[in-house]
């Protein structure tokens, strides 16, 4: 089912959400990806304050080209979302809500997803040109040093993405692979 | 003897990176807009169409097809009639890559030490397989490789009794080990025989040949098409959510091996297969 939905968002909104459903986003993300994970990881068991606000909040796993002259950002697709899973129950504990990648989660992951009623979308991978023109702000807030890898805080507009695991647990790589298979 | 300036290279293999990033080969472009009007299943016939207008997008706009711009793969064949006039051929070479990926607005994605992890910030250096081959030309096939489905490869040393079928089974394997992470729809490259490394470079090797071109040994291009028919089945798709279109193509190169061996390595490429090749 196609919905259309404005980030952030809440707990109440993001249990309406389900597996296989297509969701246009639109409002504020935040990009990070595996440096800047380790980071806020490394800080947050600290007991430090981390650079974006968790609650409520969208994290696109993505390291983008560098904007040309007049472009708001370069071709900004979709990373392998497993290398941040050893990261993301932790995030996921203290308020973050949604997690835009690619490929599959771990158990824990999705445990915590489940815990927390969160979800975990999937943008298509390798389509990073496409992806790009629904980016229409963006803005390194923290980690500038990390260059590709630095916290981006982005406003985007009908941003498409499949939701793959939903609050419930269930888990779109599995149960759509076999329906298909079913089809054969 | 015929004298080539590195001036020469670094141009060529500037462009070349830039170049790759943007247009996908003929071969693999219309291996995806094929795909997209065969497709059946309903996610995966949506997502093959966003991936079309990607390449669209893409060329028209010079925006990378992929923000993983990848780390630049490089065969080159040296004419041994060839003299190389200027610098050292790889610091040539490297230079090249330097000068296109800050140019062509690409990602850097190389980092120095691989547990330190400071980026290089100019996406050096560069992977380069030398051949030494007749000749007073210079050949450079550049093939900028994604980590995504890079991450997902694997090399097997089975046992000469396992024989064919021990190969399709490695094969099979890796690929639904892979599912969505590799980006399908994918090309998968096979290196059979040599030691451990030859087939891992064979196998990088096989991404780079024309995907409708087939082995020219009859019985391995009989296993590259029914590989692919088998992988097709198992309904991975693109994105991995569900479809008849997993891998675009199969290919597999070998080379003799030992007596006591039989390796295979799977370099999974996903379907931003980027290779441009020049003869200077
Ligand atoms: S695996 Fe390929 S398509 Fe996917 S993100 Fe990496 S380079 Fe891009």
């Amino acid at each position: 089912m196609d919905k259309r939905i404005n980030v952030p968002f809440t707990k109440d909104e993001v249990v309406t959400l389900h597996a296989g459903d297509y969701v246009y986003l639109t409002g504020t993300i935040y990009s990070a990806r595996d440096a800047a994970h380790k980071r806020m990881y490394d800080t947050m068991l600290e007991g430090k304050e981390i650079p974006m606000e968790l609650k409520n909040n969208v994290i696109y796993y993505l390291g983008p080209t560098p904007a040309r002259e007049g472009q708001v950002i370069g071709s900004a697709g979709p990373t392998t979302a497993s290398r941040m899973d050893k990261y993301t129950p932790l995030l996921l504990d203290n308020g973050l809500n949604g997690m835009i990648g690619k490929g599959k989660r771990s158990k824990e992951v999705i445990d915590a997803i489940v815990r927390n009623k969160a979800v975990y979308f999937a943008a298509v991978g390798g389509a990073g040109a496409l992806l790009s023109k629904c980016i229409k702000k963006s803005e390194v807030i923290a980690y500038d040093d990390l260059g590709t890898e630095s916290i981006r805080k982005m406003e985007v507009e009908n941003f498409p993405v499949i939701v793959v695991i939903d609050s419930e647990g269930n888990n779109l790589y599995e149960t759509a692979v076999e329906e298909f298979r079913k089809t054969l | 003897m015929r004298t080539i300036h590195t001036d020469e290279i670094i141009r060529n293999v500037k462009e070349m990176c830039i170049e790759a990033n943007v247009h996908l080969s003929d071969d693999m472009e219309q291996a995806i807009r094929n795909a997209k009007e065969k497709e059946t299943g309903t996610l995966g016939k949506q997502i093959l169409g966003q991936l079309c207008e990607n390449m669209d997008i893409a060329a028209s706009e010079q925006i990378p097809i992929c923000q993983d711009t990848g780390m630049a793969v490089l065969f080159v064949k040296v004419g041994q009639d060839v003299h190389i006039e200027g610098m050292n051929i790889t610091d040539a070479i490297n230079e090249g890559v330097r000068q296109g990926y800050k140019e062509g607005y690409l990602r850097k994605s190389v980092v120095a030490d691989p547990l330190l992890r400071e980026n290089t910030k100019d996406n050096t250096p560069a992977i380069i397989h030398y051949d030494i081959v007749p000749g007073d030309q210079l050949e450079i096939l550049i093939a900028p490789k994604g980590f995504g489905s890079e991450n997902m490869s694997k090399v097997f040393m089975l046992k000469p009794a396992d024989g064919a079928e021990g190969v399709k089974n490695a094969v099979i394997e890796a690929v639904k080990d892979a599912g969505p992470n590799a980006c399908p729809p994918i090309v998968v490259g096979v290196g059979v025989g040599g030691d451990f490394e030859k087939a891992a470079i064979l196998a990088k090797k096989a991404l780079t040949r024309n995907t409708t071109e087939g082995s020219s040994l009859p019985h391995i291009k009989e296993m590259e098409q029914e590989l692919l028919e088998r992988i097709n089945k198992l309904g991975i798709g693109p994105g991995g959510l569900g479809g008849a279109t997993t891998a675009l193509a199969v290919n597999i190169e070998t080379y003799p091996t030992h007596i006591a061996g039989l390796p295979v390595a799977v370099n999974m490429c996903c379907h931003v297969n980027r290779h441009v090749k020049r003869v200077l």
